[in-house]
């Protein structure tokens, strides 16, 4: 520990040194010289160049394409009406209520039941059957085919060691990639609109499915193992009779994770053409229609509640018996109920037709009372909001932003390294300067500078929040469970969503995006910190407490530190989701990589969109390598339970 | 029902020098070991031999119990026996054949047609019902769904379930559990049975009720069986042969009387010091040559059934007669005085 401290010492000492005389350095200390910036993006393109033309992989990602538009139509068609076969659509909307409420019921009971109906009776209230209707038909297909295709690949990579030890780099890289990353070569493979929306969503919701695959096969307890063994199964029965079957709970859990993947993806691919969702909730955000806005996003996350609470549900149920000789229409109750209500719909949906199709213009919304409402809330708080706006780019933004751009990119190196030093020694500075010198020589360095300057700021005012209230929900088991029912809710919800309340106080600006990274980057440490401090041994704070230490000598003295290598992995996805977001808010206005990014989509230019998705991604990787690290080192000096191994 | 096996036919488990190390590289360890390596110097090392040059018969119809300390290494040698493990060095014969060189489809084939096993922690699957699971080596086979269905039902009714054919193994205590585990370990009718302490977790009611069951059907189907238990009552009861073990090495093994009258090493006596030796020695152990007059004692009663008549007989030498209601000896009354009394000081 204490070289640790000399090592990273220097190389702070270093990185001072570099800032102070940075008028008498070189200006290829200053900033990139051009022999150290390498043509990335121009070889990917060859290279996607070369797939495309010369290997014929454009033909064959056109079949794959072709294939999911193929089901694409069927789903458009029964859920709103596309004119494909079998054209028996669009069903009425009183269906798809009765059929959520009885999935509900069966999983969850009553109250989920009540919620999941009402979702769908809102949407059609509301006039947004079409567009939602939209979104759920893609994610209707795109959450069975990634289930298949990452529950394959999980089973190969669980049975050879070697394609996991491959692919594991690569769903590392995968899952700190921003989405725009995956949009852009889907744009050029397949072109835009729904099945290049389905496509993104696909390959974006794999990696934690093959994931969870991986790590159900390999929790299977080795008596059920040994036990299926003796019973004389081969290879095929272990895996589809013993594995599998045990490992329902993970595989279930990776099921739920697709399906919330799936369901921000889809919202997010409005940017290549998808219609549904997300692309109304664009357009409206982007003329700033907040009552409009306001609705969809309501639906939204009625939606992703609905959809997280059942496959949840589902993940968690466990075997039941039925009594002995229970008849058949008992044992299947609620399949005979949602068949009789189905039938009942179909029969209104055929005397009157608005229960089968609600117009927009027989809609009802609470736009206008919710823009009034706003306007009067703005006018309010107007001082406030104006006064922080103006406080926070003032003293807060800009200086911070100026001051990162000052800095010489040798500094910058030398500080990443030393927190490298600190938390694991040569090798983790090694790792560290390794990440930040591949952003370096992408050629974006101001503006992945502009990226880490958003992101530092919101993580550090996101925890200047989320700490005290994770301290303060953790105080009582009862409100702990709340605040965390709270956050595992707002974490359902797709990113998108958290930009409609900033745009609604702060405008469309730099403020708005840090505002929303904020929220966002906030729920995963209070989450965490909860978690961490509920997690203390009781005989360890009773212990205390008979040492005679007082409420605030055991949080800082004994609960913090206990609970230090929980909050961390909070941090670590706090940091994870403000990259996410940042480059997702790039659409309301910021020059950083996100801006890049956005029009590298607009020119389909694959080459430089991965480069810059790249370089987001580095950046994730290596806090995530700091934070691992650093935790693992803490939680062997606490001698808490060691740190769980994937491998 | 103490008889031995028959002499001279072939064993059906038969094993020789069998050891197995846990480590970084058993193998090549083991090839560079030294005759005499103590248990201590090999965990130094950083190996543990959880078996250790174990050699063994088991004969047909035979019920071995294999006894020893937590960590002696008793389900190791079992799943050696089994081959759930490959064992590090030595040769398993089942009926003659090496299980070592089986290849997957043979092995397959010896546990779906011969072998059963009770699993210590009982290895349910917790998807399945009580009916799919004690069914599950039968569908394995490939039986059909009706002919499974009536032998499980079979089988769950031995081990006193009925009733519960539908429930799952989270709805059941571990008793019930552990019983489901038997039930389909018989549902196949294994020749060769192997159970890890499969009475473990039951209530002594039903543990006595499972031991009567058990040796109605030992006596009944012939199985050839290796009982692991930490209970010596239930080893003494059940057992044809005892093997004892420490440190993945068998100390002994032997009838119950011979390792209760001639412990062979100190370890072995210090491990039966507990033991009413009375409950174990049977008249027949102690029966002399001679002769003598006048009422018989059964050669297979243990001395502690016998109690009253010994002591209440006056004659310093009891006739002591075999299964066969012939004389085979007699049996000093002083010596099974002191046996039930204690020595006299
Ligand atoms: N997979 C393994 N890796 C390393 N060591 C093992 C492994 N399995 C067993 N051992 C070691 O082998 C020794 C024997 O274990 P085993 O499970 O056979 O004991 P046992 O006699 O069945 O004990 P118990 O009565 O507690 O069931 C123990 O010291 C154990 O630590
Ligand atoms: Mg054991």
């Amino acid at each position: 520990m204490t070289s640790h401290r000399t090592g990273a010492l220097a190389l702070l000492a270093l990185a001072l040194i570099l800032a102070l005389t940075r008028n008498a350095l070189p200006a290829g200390l200053m900033r990139p010289p051009e022999w150290l910036v390498w043509p990335f993006a121009d070889w990917l393109n060859a290279a996607f160049a070369f797939c495309q033309n010369d290997l014929g992989l454009m033909a064959v990602t056109r079949f794959a394409a072709a294939g999911i538009a193929a089901l694409l139509d069927v789903t458009g068609n029964l859920f709103y009406g596309k004119a494909r076969w079998p054209n028996l659509g669009p069903l009425p909307w009183t269906t798809f209520a009765i059929t959520a409420g009885a999935l509900a019921y069966r999983v969850a009971g009553w109250r989920l039941a009540l919620f999941a109906a009402g979702t769908f009776v809102w949407i059609a209230l509301m006039g947004q059957w079409e567009w939602a209707m939209q979104t759920l038909s893609v994610i209707l297909i795109a959450a069975p085919v990634t289930f298949v295709t990452g529950l394959g690949l999980g089973i190969v990579a669980w049975r050879f060691a070697l394609f996991e030890r491959v692919l594991n780099p690569f769903l590392n890289i995968a899952q700190s990639l921003p989405q725009f990353a995956y949009m852009i070569p889907v744009v050029v493979f397949v072109g835009v609109g729904p099945k290049a929306g389905a496509i993104t969503t696909i390959v974006f919701a794999l990696p934690p499915m093959i994931r969870m695959t991986v790590l159900g096969l390999k929790k299977v307890p080795e008596n059920v193992v040994e036990s299926g063994l003796m019973s004389g199964a081969n290879r095929w029965q272990m895996l589809t009779r013993v594995r599998l079957p045990t490992a329902r709970n993970d595989v279930l859990v990776g099921v739920n994770q697709v399906i919330m993947q799936c369901l921000a993806m889809v919202v997010l691919t409005s940017f290549i053409g998808m219609p549904g969702l997300g692309q109304k909730l664009l357009q409206l955000m982007q003329s700033l229609k907040i009552g409009l806005s306001f609705e969809i996003g309501v639906t939204i996350v009625l939606i992703a509640v609905t959809l997280d609470r059942i496959s949840r549900a589902w993940a968690e149920m466990a075997p039941k018996h039925f009594a002995k000789g229970t008849p058949w229409h008992q044992r299947h109750r609620v399949l005979v109920i949602w068949a009789i209500l189905m039938g009942v719909a179909f029969a209104l949906a055929h005397l009157s037709p608005w229960f089968s199709q609600i117009e927009r213009s027989d809609a009802f919304s609470v736009a206008k009372p919710i823009d009034a409402a706003v306007d009067i809330l703005i006018r309010l708080i107007d001082p406030v909001s104006q006064a922080l706006r103006w406080f926070l780019i003032t003293w807060v933004l800009i200086p911070f932003r100026d001051g990162l751009l000052w800095l010489p990119f040798t500094t910058v190196l030398a500080l990443v390294m030393a927190l490298g030093y600190a938390a694991g020694g040569a090798r983790s500075a090694l790792v560290c300067l390794g990440f930040f010198g591949m952003i370096a020589m992408t050629g974006w360095w101001d503006r992945a500078m502009i990226t880490v300057y958003t992101v530092i700021v919101s993580v550090v005012l996101a925890a200047l929040m989320g700490f005290p209230l994770g301290i303060w929900g953790a105080r009582a088991q009862g409100r702990a469970a709340r605040v965390l029912l709270v956050c595992d809710t707002l974490q359902t919800f797709p990113s998108f969503i958290y930009l409609i309340p900033v745009i609604m106080l702060f405008g469309v600006n730099d403020v708005a995006v840090v505002g929303a990274v904020i929220l966002f980057a906030a729920v995963p440490l209070v989450r965490y910190t909860i978690e961490g401090l509920r997690g203390v041994a009781p005989e360890l704070i009773e212990a205390a407490s008979m040492s005679g230490a007082d409420r605030s000598q055991l949080l800082w003295k004994v609960q913090l530190p206990m609970a230090l290598p929980t909050i961390l992995v909070g941090v670590n996805q706090s940091v994870m989701f403000s990259l996410f977001m940042v480059i997702i808010a790039a659409f309301i206005g910021t020059q950083d990589l996100g801006q890049e990014m956005q029009r590298a989509l607009s020119t389909t230019d694959v080459g430089k969109g991965l480069v810059l998705g790249l370089a987001v991604a580095f950046m994730g990787l290596m806090v995530d390598h700091l934070v691992t690290t650093w935790s693992a080192a803490r939680t062997q000096a606490l001698g808490l339970e060691p740190p769980k191994r994937a491998a | 029902m103490w008889s031995l096996a028959v002499p001279n036919a072939q064993p059906v488990i038969s094993c020789r020098n069998v050891w197995k190390l846990y480590g970084p590289k058993p193998q090549a360890y083991f090839a560079a070991l030294t005759a005499g390596t103590s248990f201590e110097q090999m965990r130094g090392d950083g190996y543990i031999s959880a078996v250790r040059d174990v050699s063994l018969d088991i004969a047909k119809g035979e019920m071995l119990v294999v006894m020893g300390l937590s960590g002696s290494g008793k389900s190791t040698l079992v799943r050696c026996l089994s081959r759930l493990i490959d064992s590090t060095a030595g040769t398993i014969l089942i009926d003659g054949d090496d299980i070592a060189k089986m290849d997957a489809r043979a092995l397959i084939d010896l546990r779906r047609r011969k072998m059963g096993m009770v699993f210590q922690s009982f290895g349910l699957l917790p998807h399945r019902s009580v009916l799919d699971n004690v069914a599950f080596p039968l569908e394995m086979r490939g039986q059909d769904r009706h002919d499974r269905r009536a032998r499980a039902l079979e089988v769950i009714e031995l081990v006193g379930l009925k009733g519960r054919e539908d429930y799952f193994p989270r709805e059941l205590s571990g008793g019930q559990q552990q019983r489901v585990g038997i039930a389909r370990s018989l549902a196949i009718e294994p020749d060769i049975w192997f159970l890890d302490e499969p009475f473990s977790a039951l209530d002594p009611l039903i543990r006595r009720e499972m031991q009567d069951e058990f040796l109605r059907l030992k006596q009944i189907l012939g199985k050839t069986s290796v009982f692991i238990t930490h209970d010596f009552d239930e080893a003494l009861r059940l057992a044809d042969r005892i093997a004892i073990m420490k440190d993945g090495a068998i100390e002994q093994c032997d009838t119950p009387d011979q390792i209760v009258l001639n412990p062979a090493t100190p370890y072995v006596a210090k491990f039966t010091e507990e033991i009413e030796k009375s409950r174990v020695i049977r008249a027949g152990t102690l029966a002399q040559a001679g002769t003598a007059e006048g009422q018989a004692l059964s050669a297979s009663a243990t001395l502690h059934t016998l109690a009253r008549q010994i002591a209440q007989d006056s004659r310093d030498l009891i006739p002591v007669a075999g299964p066969d209601g012939r004389v085979m000896g007699t049996l000093n009354r002083a010596a099974a005085l002191d046996i039930l009394f204690g020595a006299a000081q």
